[in-house]
């Protein structure tokens, strides 16, 4: 689907069921850094299909949305609350690792816009290798196979994907190396110089839930600590042994069974 | 400096796309031999038919033990998945199946397998679809073949019988430059010998049935999707980039991304064409994938004592393998395949077809059948048997003359298998 947000062509995916004529609540889920909509593939048609509007979108020049790049979470946010005045209600927000700074901050900043918040491989804050900014910022495919390492627990670097047939790892680094060029070293960089993720924490006041990975190395799973701690909303953390940063991935199953539970008692 | 930090290729042949069995501890894949799995409800049984979520149905579409290999396959290839087949010969009917319409168009190889030649050349035309076949080593004759209709751009690794050297890298520049994928059949070169991905392919196929399983115990196929095409901007392939109306709308690309055709060929192609791999076979494969890196490594050093001997053998015509200088891609080959070209290479003996009759019914230790790819060493005469079928003048495209005989480089102790050609090459003299 696409909609028109200050006049640029925004795409997402809704899970191939139309929003027209529906009045069910609108869940919008927003990739990480270099990345897409289709990291939500295992989620986004289940939750079309059980009783949500589903939007993973595509930020602004990944995917098929139209640029210019966003550089920084607080504008990422800005751009999140403009879909929900795009569709004049409150939306659900799932993010994840930049996605997850974003939908933190649209949470802590826009509470108007916000009904509630799932934040995915997320921590106080997101420094950025040097070396992988620097692969990143030369259009390196070197930045898409540390994410790659570095995101995936080691169980899942060898696979046993639950969908049949497909390699995390192999379909992690294609997406990324799809990026358009640039783009991915603005994101980055976006996610290392944001630094106010524990106060937009402590704005929050919607029910929010953590999915957080215990191998996690992009967003070590301590690092999300400051940031549960400084919410006073109602909050569930949810650890999963063995996982990375690419948690929706990973464990599909368990992901999308904790954000339907979620998000329909809030 | 920091390193991604990836399981390298010898482990994953061992272990990529499984973990021993949570319920049994198994070490081993267990063989999933069952047809369907129980539902835990009806809404989660509507979810896996809706693609909402993942799991296993029925085993036409997948099955644990075939998804170990496919999962592990699309590993050793660096793809975004693969799909297993039961034949090679269904892999790349799959690739086409799942790519192209009546009325679409393959540039193809000309020095291809039999097999694929004859389904390309009589059979895919019944349904509309044609192909132009071309000389591999020249990427220019690709490119002048590409018409408006053109959808799929197809050659082997290593060419079949002569061993042609594909230029990938040259050849992918030409198909993307039209929109198109490059589809290469890697059986002969396995992931061990190359990485068809890295050098720009877009699809692999695979006779699982050859040396990735490597003991000629079972038939099997598969595709791996390299995931980097990009479907959308090509505009070229509504099977992937339109709702599809056979899976509840689903736009493949719109919902899956880089895994498009990994998902359309298995919620299609295997769905309603049916070739689905068995999980026995997948279990027998998958011993054979475990060991690729040895075996191969092994059935190329045998490959170069073969060459030895036969380089300037007095019954020998001509040998044809990239490691002889002789061979007109033999810098291409030390280029792309460091490692080693293959295990199979052709040769003519000195007295034409008569004397290629005598040699093959004298060799005692190799074994005269129609495969390649096996422990065993194997020889065959494809002008009598694989391209048999072949008009003389189909066989001479084709590379291939009457006196042509093919060997496939065993494991057995490289002595063995030169003392034994040899003898028979003497034998063919008399
Ligand atoms: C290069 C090549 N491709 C494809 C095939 C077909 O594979 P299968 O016999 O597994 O159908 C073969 C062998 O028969 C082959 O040698």
């Amino acid at each position: 689907m696409f909609i028109s947000l200050d006049g640029k062509q925004v795409h997402g995916a809704t899970g191939a069921v139309s929003f027209e004529g529906r009045s069910d609540p609108i869940v919008v889920l927003i990739h990480g850094a270099g990345m897409d909509r289709t990291v939500w593939s295992q989620q986004t048609r289940f939750l079309a299909h059980h009783g949500f509007r589903a939007l993973a979108v595509d930020l602004p020049d990944h995917g098929k949305s139209e640029g210019p790049v966003l550089e920084s979470v607080p504008a990422l946010s800005d751009w999140i609350a403009e879909i929900s005045d795009h569709f004049g209600e409150k939306i659900h927000l799932v993010g994840h690792s930049m996605g997850a700074l974003t939908a933190l901050h649209a949470a802590g900043h826009h509470k108007d816009s916000v009904s509630s918040v799932s934040l995915l491989g997320v921590g106080a804050s997101m420094p950025v290798h040097p070396e992988l900014q620097e692969a990143a910022d030369a259009n390196d495919v070197k930045a898409a196979q540390l994410i790659t390492s570095w995101g995936h627990g080691t169980k899942h670097h060898l696979g046993n994907n639950p969908t049949p047939g497909l390699s995390m790892t192999g379909g992690t680094q294609a997406l990324i190396e799809s990026a358009t060029r640039g783009v991915l070293s603005v994101d980055l960089a976006a996610c290392s110089s944001y630094e106010e993720a524990v106060v937009a924490a402590e704005n929050i006041e919607c029910r929010t839930l953590f999915l957080l990975g215990s191998e996690d190395k992009m967003t070590p799973r301590k690092s999300a600590q400051p940031l549960i701690d400084a919410v006073s909303a109602e909050k569930e953390v949810v650890d999963f042994s063995s996982t990375g940063h690419m948690v929706m991935i990973e464990e599909p199953d368990l992901v999308r069974q904790k954000l339907l539970a979620h998000m329909a008692s809030s | 400096m920091v390193e991604p930090e990836f399981r390298r290729f010898d482990t994953r042949a061992l272990h990529a796309g499984q973990y021993p069995d949570p319920a049994t501890g198994s070490r081993a894949v267990p063989i999933h031999q069952t047809t369907s799995y129980v539902f835990d409800s009806v809404d989660q049984a509507a979810g896996l038919y809706n693609l909402e979520t993942s799991g296993h149905i029925y085993s036409r579409i997948s099955n644990p033990t075939v998804a170990v290999l496919e999962e592990r396959l699309a590993s050793l290839e660096s793809g975004v998945g693969a799909v297993c087949t039961a034949s090679g010969m269904a892999a790349l009917h799959l690739a086409v199946a799942t790519l192209l319409n009546t009325g679409d168009h393959i540039v193809a190889s000309r020095n291809i397998y039999g097999g694929a030649f004859i389904l390309m050349n009589h059979t895919l035309p019944r349904f509309g679809i044609t192909t132009t076949f071309v000389d591999p080593r020249d990427p220019e004759e690709f490119a002048k073949a590409i018409k408006p209709e053109t959808r799929l751009v197809f050659a082997e690794t290593l060419g079949n019988p002569g061993i042609e050297v594909l230029d990938i890298d040259a050849v992918s520049d030409v198909a993307h430059a039209a929109g198109l994928p490059l589809c290469v059949d890697s059986t002969f070169s396995t992931p061990y010998l190359i990485n068809p991905i890295e050098h720009g392919a877009d699809i692999i196929m695979h006779s699982v049935t050859k040396f990735l399983g490597g003991h000629g115990v079972a038939i099997g196929g598969a595709i791996v999707d390299g995931g980097r095409f990009d479907w959308e901007a090509s505009g070229k392939f509504p099977t992937l980039t339109e709702p599809y109306e056979g899976y509840h709308n689903i736009t493949f690309t719109e919902e899956f991304g880089p895994a498009a055709l990994s998902m359309r060929a298995r919620a299609e192609g295997l769905k309603d064409f049916g070739a689905c791999m068995s999980p026995a076979n997948a279990f027998y494969l998958l011993q054979g994938v475990e060991t690729l890196p040895l075996r191969m490594a092994r059935h190329v050093e045998n490959t170069k004592h073969v060459v030895e001997l036969l380089d300037g053998h007095d019954a020998v015509e001509w040998i044809k393998h990239p490691s002889h200088p002789s061979h007109p891609d033999h810098d291409l080959a030390k280029r792309l395949y460091p490692k080693g070209s293959g295990a199979i290479l052709s040769f003519g003996v000195k007295g034409g077809r008569q004397a290629g009759r005598k040699f093959i019914e004298s060799v005692k230790l190799a074994s005269h059948l129609a495969n390649v790819g096996d422990a065993k060493t194997l020889v065959i005469h494809p002008g009598s048997t694989t391209h048999q079928q072949m008009s003389v003048e189909d066989l001479e495209t084709a590379g291939i003359s009457e006196d042509l005989v093919r060997v496939s480089v065993g494991l057995e102790d490289a002595e063995d298998i030169c003392g034994d050609l040899d003898k028979a090459l003497k034998a063919s003299q008399r």
